[in-house]
């Protein structure tokens, strides 16, 4: 089988790690080689973080590279802008609308960029963006934004729910997991 | 069932499987977590020593004493343990010894880009390389197994792509190793000249003869896909290179770099029409191959700098455009931040007011010479800003603008010895300790100046007061970093004054238990002026509303540190 190449973007502090980790004890179940790339160290204090999560039968290198993701799943417009070339042609974007000014903005030597969701559409690829952040604050933490989007990614991909759920059970310490999974159905139940 | 494990995971379990008994090591990224897992294991004794000189000797100390025994590092780190590190390859071994340094090609948590295979050249020590966390496993054993019948130290060198990748592993059972008896024998482990003269030429001897084990060792493999094209990597390169020629080349994986194998290569090269050699930073094994006549192409295609990639290999190999999707120009960078309510932030903004000449040092204040602080002149190394700004003073003593910072953990690992040296040699400068309780860049471990163990026992914590008064500071006193308008009284004094200062600026890092987190502050857009004094703090939870150029706070972020406020002319900033 052809490798899968999925790359969660973000903001150090985000949570994309948690995202990459379900998705990590999920595909080893189903029969896949996995690998999994995450940078750790400076950039996790705010900066932009990437992590690659690629499967199939056998999977040689851990980087994804310009135009090879199959989905980039996206926790802020800005970095889901910023990563948009690592997309396939006809791969799918997933990205949370939430807004998140980086220094130069904060400082004021740049502005955020404006109709960033109009760029990303008129380039031709083929995204989805919700809002995200309020799907997570209804499931009772802002920091649910990874479990919601992994249930978007869930719903888009095909792939059942109960892999994801017992992921949680897993991964997840016991007071958040029902929060969790609130979130993730959220995210399921999103889309069509 | 096979597990996921990330590359410093499953060092951390070859550690475990393999006998490992004692573990000492100082944190650097890549590096961090292999350590942090080995004390995990019951098993295995495991500690953060104050540096990596300190941990190697203790590991060194520890293969003596007849255990297997482990160190890790980032790159850098291996400067600083070079000095044990260089004799212990004469004195050899009792028990195995393994040295994991970790390199950083591309500087995604570093300040320089050296290779570490050249340290493994010039110390004469055998250096495996795996190229996933399988082999990170596998090759803990196997370095145990070449440390043990060589009499040697081993390197096992990571990259941060095999460091911080995770892949499949099939983990085993812990073979228990029994104590090694001690034996006293000088003319092995006692260095002077008349036992280390003869032990030189043991050392080149072994280095032949691990070559020859070389020749035909488990670690370097041959696959052969009839193709004349050929390929020579180790690492993660070797990834690439698989990633992008698969079957359209045949491959001589080089699990170790150190020392390289003639013999193999020279069979490998043979009836190819073409052998490319590809490897990050250095051209190691290139220039091997070339000193053996070997018509070799790497550095011609690929870069001396920075990171190699999949796609590289196949456009400068395969002459392949690769389509590299649509981007989206001129985006604001995001570079990384000081925390919201990071106790630095109140220092670094004291520091930018004076225009003094601030010498940096290694850790998450590194981020103060960040705009819109910018208000560090110089980061070298752990320790610099301490002797930097002793040589600085004596060079330019009329103008004493001048201080260094440092964190706790750094000003333990080597900021004493440039203290000592400011205090002997009569220095007038003023050396800012920002003591946040932890090591925080590396991902929050303790110090010897937090009272806690990496096992995370109780124990005795350094005195950072009475450690700089014991070593002739006089001067010695502790400010609260957040009350701004005190450290900028103490600093103007301490500047004033004709004899070395420190000054400890403590308050607990945002991220740790210790941390005060209060509820997150408001601004009154009918008191904001729009006077943007606040941001001058580059605080992430501040930023300037669209609609009408107030400021607002980001509620999810902040952590109510109160700093904002201080700086509000005009009364805009409230606790909830």
């Amino acid at each position: 089988m052809k490798t899968t190449n999925i790359m969660i973007v973000g903001v150090g502090g985000q949570g994309t790690l948690l995202a990459s980790r379900l998705l990590g004890h999920i595909f080893p179940q189903m029969g896949y080689d996995v690998k999994i790339s995450e940078v750790h160290g400076m950039s996790q204090r705010g900066g932009s973080v990437v992590t690659f999560v690629r499967y199939g039968s056998e999977v040689a290198s851990p980087i994804i590279e310009k135009g090879e993701a199959d989905y980039i799943i996206a926790f802020e417009k800005l970095e889901a802008a910023r990563w948009l070339s690592y997309l396939k042609k006809d791969g799918k974007l997933i990205s949370s609308s939430q807004q998140i000014d980086p220094m130069p903005v904060i400082t004021g030597s740049c502005s955020y960029p404006q109709a960033l969701e109009e760029k990303i559409a008129q380039s031709g690829v083929d995204e989805i963006c919700l809002d995200v952040l309020s799907l997570a604050n209804k499931a009772g933490s802002s920091k649910a934004v990874n479990v919601v989007l992994l249930g978007v990614f869930a719903k888009l991909t095909g792939i059942s729910p109960d892999p994801f759920k017992e992921a949680i059970d897993v991964l997840v310490k016991e007071k958040f997991r029902n929060l969790n999974k609130v979130a993730f159905d959220l995210g399921y139940s999103a889309v069509f | 069932m096979k597990k996921l494990l990330l590359g410093n995971e499953a060092v951390a379990r070859g550690l475990y499987e393999y006998g490992c008994r004692v573990v000492s090591s100082y944190p650097g990224t890549p590096s961090t977590e292999i350590t942090e897992f080995a004390a995990t294991y019951p098993e295995i004794y495991a500690e953060w020593a104050p540096n990596e000189k300190v941990a190697v000797e203790t590991a060194l100390g520890a293969s003596f004493g007849g255990a297997r025994a482990f160190s890790a590092m980032k790159h850098v780190g291996l400067n600083v343990a070079a000095d044990p590190v260089f004799t212990a390859s004469y004195t050899g071994v009792n028990a195995g010894l393994v040295i994991a340094v970790a390199d950083d090609p591309g500087m995604h948590s570093s300040q320089n880009e050296q290779d570490s295979r050249n340290h493994a050249i010039s110390s004469k020590i055998p250096m495996l390389e795996p190229s996933d966390s399988t082999e990170c496993r596998d090759f803990v054993g196997i370095a145990y197994d070449i440390s043990e019948k060589f009499d040697t130290p081993v390197f096992l060198r990571l990259s941060t792509r095999i460091a911080h990748s995770q892949s499949l592993v099939e983990t085993g059972e812990r073979r228990e190793i029994p104590l090694r008896p001690v034996d006293k024998n000088p003319r092995k482990y006692v260095m002077t000249p008349a036992n280390a003269i003869p032990k030189h030429i043991t050392v080149e001897k072994r280095t032949e003869a691990v070559r020859e084990w070389a020749e035909s060792c488990a670690v370097n493999t041959v696959e052969e896909n009839g193709s004349d094209i050929g390929v020579i990597a180790s690492g993660t390169c070797y990834q690439y290179a698989k990633e992008a020629l698969g079957k359209n080349a045949s491959y001589l994986k080089l699990g170790m770099v150190n020392p390289l194998p003639v013999k193999l290569i020279e069979n490998f090269c043979k009836n190819r029409k073409k052998v490319y050699v590809v490897e990050e930073l250095d051209p190691v094994i290139e220039t091997h191959c070339k000193s053996l006549g070997l018509d070799v192409t790497g550095k011609e295609l690929f870069p001396l700098c920075g990171e190699i990639t999949a796609t590289m290999v196949k456009e400068k190999i395969l002459g392949q455009t690769v389509d590299k999707g649509v981007s989206i120009p001129d985006l604001p960078v995001r570079p990384p931040v000081m925390c919201s309510g990071c106790p630095h932030r109140g220092m670094f903004y004291v520091l930018k007011k004076l225009g003094v000449f601030v010498n940096g040092d290694i850790g998450c204040y590194t981020l103060g010479a960040a705009a819109p602080l910018n208000a560090i002149d110089t980061t070298v190394c752990m320790g610099f800003s301490v002797s930097g700004l002793h040589g600085f003073l004596k060079a330019n003593g009329e103008t004493k603008k001048s201080v260094a910072v440092i964190g706790d953990s750094t000003f333990v690992h080597s900021g004493i010895t440039g203290l000592i040296n400011m205090a002997y040699n009569r220095s007038c400068g003023t050396v800012i300790v920002l003591d946040n309780s932890i090591t925080g860049m590396t991902g929050h471990q303790q110090n010897p100046a937090t009272g806690i163990t990496l096992k995370g026992d109780m124990t005795t914590a350094v005195d950072l007061e009475a450690l700089c008064k014991a070593v002739g500071i006089n001067r010695v006193r502790v400010v609260d970093p957040q009350e701004i308008d005190t450290v900028e009284n103490v600093i103007r004094e301490e500047l004033e004054a004709d004899e070395p200062s420190v000054i400890i600026a403590r308050r607990p890092c945002v991220m740790i238990k210790k941390a005060v987190i209060n509820p997150p502050y408001r601004i009154d857009p009918e008191k904001c002026k729009k006077c943007k004094m606040c941001m001058k703090i580059g605080c992430p939870s501040l930023s300037i509303d669209p609609e009408n150029g107030t400021v607002m706070v980001d509620s999810t972020l902040c952590v109510g540190c109160g700093l904002c406020k201080k700086l509000c002319k005009f009364g805009a900033i409230s606790e909830n």
